[in-house]
């Protein structure tokens, strides 16, 4: 490891930090639009009209069922041959993994989102309706913040894991983390070294992701909804 | 007194899976008026206040809110007639993740549309009327059970219904709270708040109710004032059951009964 900390300073972290921003700007709109889907598609697939409720469990069924990596291979390399009244759309890498992981992490927030609307009580609902809510009312107001506060521990875990296989974006051609520490390890032949710190950029990562979660978990914890750690490690 | 029918029932009829739960009811309330549904669990008193308004929609049958029949069929109409009737449920199905507060204030937004500040002062005047006028931030894992009644009291109150349905409000208390839940509904009584309760509090309820209707096997199969039900010599259906209840509860009397502890 000779020269470790100088090499680090001078040539890793230069290397990684651009590689940090990319992998930053994917994480964030990837797990934002997961979090999106996976509520959307949880509340149709518990409330939504069953034909509808059918097509979502098949989007989940086939996000869950199929490799991630065969999936962004879709997106980047597939996409474009395929034509829809002679119109393809070609995804610039960064845009295809958005969109694979996005898709992918909705698929398993929806479950846990699911699994949080299916334990609130039924009789919630009938009070909601017998004053005179809306099922879109009754959804939003009283059902959502509900399951949210009991899915929130499953989909932080969620975005733990949409943090790491964000790496998987390198595949694809994204400079990201992952991608910078190849190029860096291949031109330099110390994989000891890059990989070392590219694996520690990523416990930084996920370390500061758990954090926010935590502090929102605090902020969003009410009698009643407390998140009972002993149990849940 | 005005002598208004606020509520009116025709000819309900509700089948679930293939068994008839209500078997043509009818009955009407008139204002500031208590009617009590008693009779065995299953004979359809739960079923026919959720008739009322429409939480399980009648399949057959006329109900009609302060003289206007209520088209079914039609979503904002529903929306509408629940609006003005309020009801309680045997198990409070208090919003778990709202305030006292919260619970009562929700509708009046979201609803009713009122403004925060009106809709705050108007919950909290609820809260007031039910005695928990000190517990508005208290979340429903924190009240007891007496306690979440009265919320869910304050909560249908705040909605200013015409009529109010109560559906065995003190089932699922314990025995010492019941009465805290009892004096509320008296004082509703008191106040000329329109109702229709199911309840097994016959003694109770005989002192404010102007009638009792006894159902069996989805038909109302006795009605009367409580004073000629509950006649020890009546020999009804009804005293014959109170008789019943006060024996199982061993407290021996089936008659109506002084005011309730307080």
């Amino acid at each position: 490891m000779d020269g470790f900390f100088t090499f680090a300073a001078e040539r890793i972290i230069p290397t990684l930090d651009a590689g940090l921003w990319t992998s930053i700007l994917m994480i964030i709109p990837a797990s934002l639009l997961g979090v999106f889907i996976g509520v959307s598609v949880g509340a149709i697939r518990v409330y939504g009209p069953r034909p509808l409720a059918r097509a979502c469990d098949g989007y989940v069924s086939l996000f869950r069922g199929t490799p991630l990596v065969v999936q962004l291979y879709f997106w980047y390399f597939a996409l474009p041959y395929v034509t829809i009244g002679g119109v393809s759309l070609v995804l610039s890498p960064i845009w295809a993994a958005i969109v694979g992981f996005g898709l992918c992490s909705g698929a398993y927030q929806s479950e846990y989102i699911r699994g949080g609307l299916l334990s609130i009580k039924h009789g919630q609902l009938r009070a909601a309706q017998a004053l005179g809510m809306t099922p879109f009312q009754t959804i939003r107001s009283i059902v959502m913040p509900q399951a949210f506060r009991r899915a929130l521990p499953g989909c932080g875990n969620e975005i733990v894991y949409l943090i790491k296989y964000s790496s998987l974006a390198s595949i694809i051609t994204v400079s990201d983390l992952t991608g910078m520490g190849r190029s860096l390890a291949k031109s330099s032949f110390r994989n000891t070294e890059v990989f070392v710190v590219v694996g520690l950029y990523y416990l930084a990562l996920v370390t500061v992701a758990a954090f926010v979660l935590r502090v929102v978990e605090k902020k969003l914890e009410i009698p009643g909804f407390e998140v009972k750690r002993d149990e849940q490690s | 007194m005005d002598d208004r029918v606020i509520l009116r029932l025709e000819n309900i009829v509700k089948t679930i899976g293939g068994q008839r739960i209500l078997d043509d009811v009818s009955l009407s309330v008139k204002k500031g008026r208590l009617k009590v549904l008693i009779g065995p669990s299953g004979a359809g008193k739960s079923t026919l206040l959720s008739c009322i308004n429409f939480l399980s929609p009648p399949d057959s049958g006329t109900v009609s809110l302060d003289g206007v029949p209520v088209n079914g069929k039609s979503k904002k109409e529903l929306l509408a007639l629940r609006q003005q009737v309020g009801m309680i449920f045997q198990d409070f199905n208090l919003f778990d993740h709202l305030s006292a507060l919260d619970n009562v204030r929700v509708a009046l937004i979201k609803v009713k549309g009122l403004d925060k500040r009106t809709a705050t002062n108007r919950a909290m005047e609820e809260l007031a009327r039910v005695g928990l006028a000190d517990k508005p931030s208290l979340y429903p894992a924190q009240l007891s059970g007496g306690q979440k009644q009265r919320v869910s009291v304050a909560r249908a109150l705040a909605m200013d219904p015409k009529v109010l349905l109560l559906d065995e409000p003190t089932s699922a208390l314990d025995p010492e709270l019941i009465g805290e839940v009892l004096t509320v509904i008296r004082d509703l009584a008191d106040e000329g708040m329109t109702m229709v309760m199911a309840t097994h509090q016959i003694s109770f309820s005989a002192s404010l109710a102007d009638e009792f209707l006894f159902m069996e096997k989805g038909r109302i199969v006795e009605r009367g004032t409580p004073a000629t039900l509950l006649a020890r010599e009546s020999g009804s259906r009804t005293q014959s059951f109170c008789a019943k209840l006060s024996e199982l509860a061993g407290d021996g009397h089936c008659e109506i009964a002084p005011p309730p502890r307080a």
